[in-house]
């Protein structure tokens, strides 16, 4: 462990991530009022995505460790999403 | 070792005495055997109240009509069984139990990565189980839904479904921290030398399990709030009277619930690979194909949930994937078959309790597997689906695959356990006793699916009543054999015994240690240079 480097974020990066978060949080809701049919299940799950991203890299580090973390969050992720398309397969051909 | 433990006497998990004394000393361990210990005396309870259970519902089905109870106490029997073994016996099952006592040994580590953590499992295990048993006592009475919760039915039944299923939600939490714990051991603790193709296969197969426990459990505890929110606060998720889909619950529920048979049939597989060897007195046939096929179940056994909801409403192109997928799945399981005949061919065999168990094992898991080709394939589950064939399937597979290496795994590893050795010949009476009741007791439940007697039902036609007559009296000779094998054990725990390092002449590293293993399992670490089982 001693040989690792070990990434300290300055408060600036995390209070930058915290606004992110919040203002995609608003974008959520004041999403919903626009219609857009289907679409709006779509703009929720991509702005949630990136939400997700961005507390993966920076509030959990992801981006500042080593590559095999995110070789192995990268292939959770795949199978997730799989596991999402499978599931609307059904839905498409029903 | 012997050599060490002259020098110095290091006390056993058993006799250890830490900051706290007697029960509170093991309420407070952080000691992993002693934190399997825990899980396996609350499993025991829980696994022979639920055959309670069972047999009092077979007792139900002896005769047409109402015999000891009606509808809505059949109902609320069978759910209760169903969650008690579940999701307090079998998904824990051999994981909690053996993984939590021997996959530090197995793999030379002193204890799992974080202790702490780990005794919170077994914490979060019981207030889950408190609050699933409770739910019987507490509201508008005991569910009927079943354990499977099926929507919306969930939503509509006035009985206690949400205390029920926040009890399931609890109990996700401890499988997914369990799950968690052994992946990062087997990761950070491994023994020097100890490269991933050293370790033992039931490592291996702990390995496959703590991925489907970290990843497909929150699937199951999210889908649980989405039950809580919608009874609570009518929110339209699977209602389809307020806008949601039922058929989204079963995709749902069964993404987690199809890997959860793997949680519980994959760590029950790595302790017959660890017996089979050791009994065959040669080395595994296979050991890669064997790793392989364990993570080729875990992946593809992600896959393969659609095929519980053939008849339920989904797509036709849906429908014949997940059937493909299945079949998919058979494959790696029938390569373990495949290498634990191959192990035993020209070994020299030693006919031992344990071994008895394993081969047992093996022989109720190839029926269960087969049996589930039947209802994988689209055209013949539409005939028995929701039949008492399904029961015999997943009893063969559950019962017969869990239960029997359950059994297996405790034989075998008794001696390290406790020291102690117990009756042989009254084991193998006892497991003879159990092999007969078992097969008696769910084999003609095959024969009830194929002429169309439906599951869940305390009534049934005459014209089901012989077979059914068959399966309760099996009911009552496989609890023999269990209380012959139970009473076996615990009197060998409290008898003088015999204190045997290796009573096997096994070749992994549990073999190598003391019995009962000293606190902290090595006096210094050991060093691997050859692989786990060099006969």
């Amino acid at each position: 462990m001693s040989d690792e480097k070990i990434h300290i974020s300055p408060y600036k990066s995390h209070i930058m991530v915290l606004l992110g978060l919040i203002v995609l949080t608003v974008i959520t809701v004041l999403i919903t009022s626009v219609e857009m049919g289907p679409y709006n299940t779509t703009a929720a799950m991509i702005i949630a995505s990136i939400k997700g991203a961005i507390v993966l890299l920076y509030f959990m580090h992801l981006r500042f460790d080593q590559k095999i973390y995110g070789i192995m969050v990268a292939i959770v992720v795949a199978i997730f999403a799989a596991v999402i398309v499978v599931t609307f397969f059904d839905y498409l051909y029903r | 070792m012997e050599e060490q433990t002259e020098h110095k006497y290091l006390p056993n998990y058993l006799e250890y005495r830490g900051k706290y004394k007697g029960l509170a000393g093991w309420l407070t361990t952080t000691d992993h055997k002693r934190i399997g210990l825990l899980y396996f005396y609350s499993m025991m309870v829980f696994f022979l109240a639920g055959v309670v259970m069972g047999i009092l519902m077979k007792l139900e089905l002896i005769s047409p009509g109402e015999q000891i109870m009606g509808a809505q106490v059949y109902n609320g029997l069978f759910t209760l069984h169903g969650l008690t073994m579940i999701f307090l016996f079998v998904i824990p099952g051999v994981a909690a139990v053996y993984g939590n006592f021997f996959l530090p040994i197995l793999i030379g580590a002193k204890d799992v990565s974080f202790p702490r953590l780990n005794l919170m499992s077994w914490y979060l295990y019981i207030i889950g189980a408190i609050v699933v048993l409770t739910s019987q006592f507490m509201g508008d009475g005991p569910p009927d839904t079943g354990w499977t919760f099926y929507a919306p039915y969930s939503l509509k039944t006035q009985t206690n479904v949400v205390a029920a299923v926040t009890g399931a939600f609890i109990l996700g939490f401890s499988s997914i921290l369990t799950g968690l714990n052994f992946i990062v051991t087997m990761h950070r603790l491994r023994a020097p030398g100890m490269g991933w193709l050293r370790m033992p296969l039931f490592a291996w197969a702990l390995y496959g399990t703590g991925w489907i426990q970290l990843l497909a459990t929150p699937i199951v505890g999210i889908t649980f709030l989405m039950v809580i929110a919608e009874r609570l606060l009518g929110i339209g998720f699977f209602d389809p009277a307020i806008g949601g889909d039922p058929i989204l619950y079963q995709h749902l529920f069964w993404i987690y619930s199809h890997p959860a048979v793997y949680i519980m049939i994959l760590p029950a597989m790595g302790a017959i690979t660890e017996i089979i060897p050791t009994f065959a007195r040669k080395t595994i046939f296979g050991y890669t194909a064997i790793v392989i096929s364990s993570m080729a179940i875990a992946f593809v056994g992600y896959f393969v949930w659609g095929h519980h909801m053939f008849t339920s409403g989904m797509s036709s192109t849906s429908r014949w994937v997940f059937s493909l997928l299945t079949f998919l799945v058979a494959i790696p399981s029938a390569i373990k078959v495949f290498n634990w005949t191959a192990t035993l061919y020209k070994g020299s065999i030693n006919i031992k309790t344990p071994f008895l168990w394993a081969i047992c094992f093996i022989f109720v898991f190839m029926i269960g597997g087969f049996s589930g080709l039947v209802l994988g394939s689209l055209a013949t589950d539409i005939h028995v689906h929701d039949t008492a064939f399904v029961v015999a399937h997943f009893h063969y597979i559950v019962f017969g695959g869990t239960g029997f290496a359950f059994f297996a795994a405790l034989h075998y590893w008794y001696p390290k356990m406790f020291a102690k050795v117990y009756n042989p010949k009254i084991a193998n009476l006892g497991l003879f006793i159990f092999f007969v009741g078992f097969n008696l007791l769910y084999f003609p439940m095959f024969y009830l699916g194929m002429i169309g007697m439906p599951r869940r039902y305390y009534d049934y036609l005459p014209m089901f009543h012989n077979a059914n007559i068959l399966s309760t009296i099996g009911s009552w000779i496989m609890a023999t054999g269990l209380l012959i094998v139970i009473i076996n054990l615990v009197r060998a725990r409290r008898g003088t015994g015999k204190e045997v390092n290796d009573p096997w002449d096994g070749k992994t590293l549990e073999w190598t240690i003391a019995s009962p293993p000293i606190v902290e399992n090595f006096e210094e670490i050991p060093v691997v240079d050859h692989g786990p089982y060099e006969y």
